[in-house]
């Protein structure tokens, strides 16, 4: 067995005993001020769908911001998929996102292009072959509901439908983690909730979601795991649990 | 790298050109501008240090022997003069030559009248070596050199001059170097901010690749190849317009001021581009390569 493969094993190990995200008494502090996270501890299995919620201040992104590695705990570990990010060398940063699928609030798509352009990119940047593109991306457009306009530049569509594109970029490379933060902050309920329904379907195709949101309603009636973060702590950790209000 | 990823990569630094037109075209005028003085300095600048080499290699120290040397010893003193590096050429000069160039340069068409009061060689025993230099600055040294050889009588030199070249030479050197050195200064400046500007456009794209996955290669390259066809075409802009501009002055100061033109010997225009050409083509695609490369860099970190 070569090295490579023992490693594979062994981070496999750690994600059936420990989960797939798996954070050790993780704090994170800024220069200034009071740690955006301190002591967190949590576990995410594979396939299971988690909201965090929490007021602004809460930790909630810099929690995204660790599970990406844009950011390294100050102490405790950060583990996803078998990995410990403390550890992960810049150079092996590329490879271990391409397990990620990111989406964001602002969608973040690139105005220059259409909409095939806009997912096909995605499979560009990890250097999938153009023959896989032309028949992947087609594919993934219809799961989120726009095959039909592919050649559409981002700027002519809705916000729900850039969210979607969004989505398909995010879901194009096949990722085990789907990260959402914020994905219906900008959106009309009607768009929000097709949004949720969106992702809740990846998430039953096997994808591990975990979405990051303020909205009450819909966190409260999908009654999915929800994580409630306040001044960087987890307050309350809840199978099919509800929004839970400041005071 | 795949194939189809590394031609990916060159389509998208060729797109990148047109897709962010006014970028690109304010880093070539920034570029074509910077070369275009750089340029039009350094043909002035060539041009003086050319002028000046001529005349320097027109000056030339004279090597006389003690009365009685052999032919053989005026020989080997020859050798070791010539072994020396700042001497550039040596003709000897017997003292029947040496009498024979006397009488062209004075007497002229009058020779037979004034030789007739000169039975004999008046320059008898003057033979000699005419020392050319190649650098006049090592004048006092091949001086000091020649005059402690046995059988060397004294040297006749020209030092006014020699310290006159040299001293201006040294100057214009310093001048140049300082004008280029500014002019480089100001180019990798303003080629910094237009580069920063083009590329926090791209930030966005630039995050966008880095939480997919994209490497450090493949968010670069782009950049860079955009940055290295910039430097190009940017460099290439001045060379033609100086190529033209230079062939069209040297034409009219041949043909309308004969004087100056034979006094003075300018560069022709395949020996200026001789160096210019490679250095303004190297300095162009240069600071584009580093100008995008270390641009990029600071928004890897993501």
């Amino acid at each position: 067995m070569t090295r490579r493969e023992r490693k594979k094993l062994q981070r496999e190990e750690f994600v059936r005993e420990n989960g797939l995200i798996c954070l050790e008494n993780v704090s994170k502090s800024y220069s200034t001020g009071s740690p955006a996270l301190n002591g967190v501890s949590l576990s995410i299995k594979p396939g299971e769908f988690v909201f965090i919620v929490g007021d602004s201040g809460s930790g909630k992104s810099t929690l995204i911001r660790l599970l990406l590695r844009e950011l390294i705990a100050t102490s405790g570990n950060v583990w996803v998929k078998g990995h410990n990010l403390n550890k992960l060398r810049h150079r092996e940063i590329p490879k271990f996102r391409r397990n990620l699928g990111i989406v964001f609030q602002d969608f973040r798509l690139l105005n220059d292009r259409n909409v095939y352009e806009n997912v096909a990119f995605a499979q560009r940047v990890v250097q999938v072959p153009g023959r896989e593109i032309r028949r992947n991306v087609p594919s993934i457009l219809a799961t989120v509901g726009l095959a039909g306009k592919y050649k559409a530049k981002t700027k002519q569509l809705s916000g729900g439908e850039q969210q979607r594109v969004a989505l398909a970029r995010a879901l194009v490379n096949r990722p085990s983690i789907l990260l959402a933060d914020e994905p219906t902050g900008n959106l009309d309920p009607k768009n929000s909730w097709e949004i949720m329904k969106l992702l809740e379907e990846i998430n039953e195709s096997g994808t591990t979601v975990v979405v990051v949101t303020h909205n009450r309603e819909i966190v409260n009636a999908m009654q999915k795991r929800v994580i409630t973060m306040r001044k960087g702590v987890i307050i309350s950790d809840e199978e099919g649990g509800i929004y839970i209000d400041e005071d | 790298m795949k194939i189809s990823t590394f031609f990916y990569t060159i389509k998208q630094g060729f797109v990148n050109l047109f897709r962010n037109k006014w970028y690109t075209l304010a880093s070539v005028a920034t570029i074509a501008a910077c070369l275009f003085l750089f340029g039009v300095f350094y043909a002035i600048i060539a041009n003086f240090t050319h002028i000046v080499k001529n005349v320097e290699e027109g000056v030339s120290i004279t090597v006389f022997f003690v009365e009685g040397t052999t032919d053989e010893r005026m020989e080997e003193i020859g050798k070791l003069i010539a072994g020396r590096s700042e001497v550039a050429d040596l003709n000897f000069v017997s003292d029947e030559q040496a009498w024979e160039d006397y009488q062209q340069d004075y007497f002229g068409d009058k020779v037979d009248e004034f030789i007739a009061g000169y039975p004999t060689n008046p320059l008898e025993g003057f033979d000699n070596y005419e020392v050319y230099l190649s650098d006049v600055s090592k004048q006092a040294d091949l001086i000091a050199f020649i005059e402690s050889i046995e059988g060397v009588d004294f040297v006749r030199r020209e030092d006014g001059v020699a310290e006159t070249l040299s001293g201006f030479n040294l100057l214009l050197s310093y001048v140049s170097l300082g004008i280029i050195g500014i002019l480089l200064a100001v180019s990798v400046f303003l080629i910094s901010n237009t580069v920063t500007i083009g590329i926090s456009v791209r930030k966005e794209e630039i995050n966008i690749m880095k939480y997919i996955g994209a490497t450090d290669f493949f968010v670069r390259a782009p950049f860079v190849i955009e940055g290295v066809m910039i430097g190009l075409v940017g460099a290439s802009i001045p060379l033609v317009i100086i190529y033209n501009m230079y062939s069209v002055v040297l034409e009219y100061v041949v043909g309308n001021f004969e004087m100056l033109s034979q006094l003075l010997d300018f560069l022709s225009v395949a020996a200026l581009f001789e160096f210019l050409l490679p250095i303004s083509l190297i300095v162009g695609v240069g600071i584009g390569f580093i100008g995008s490369y270390s641009t990029v860099r600071k928004h890897l970190h993501v």
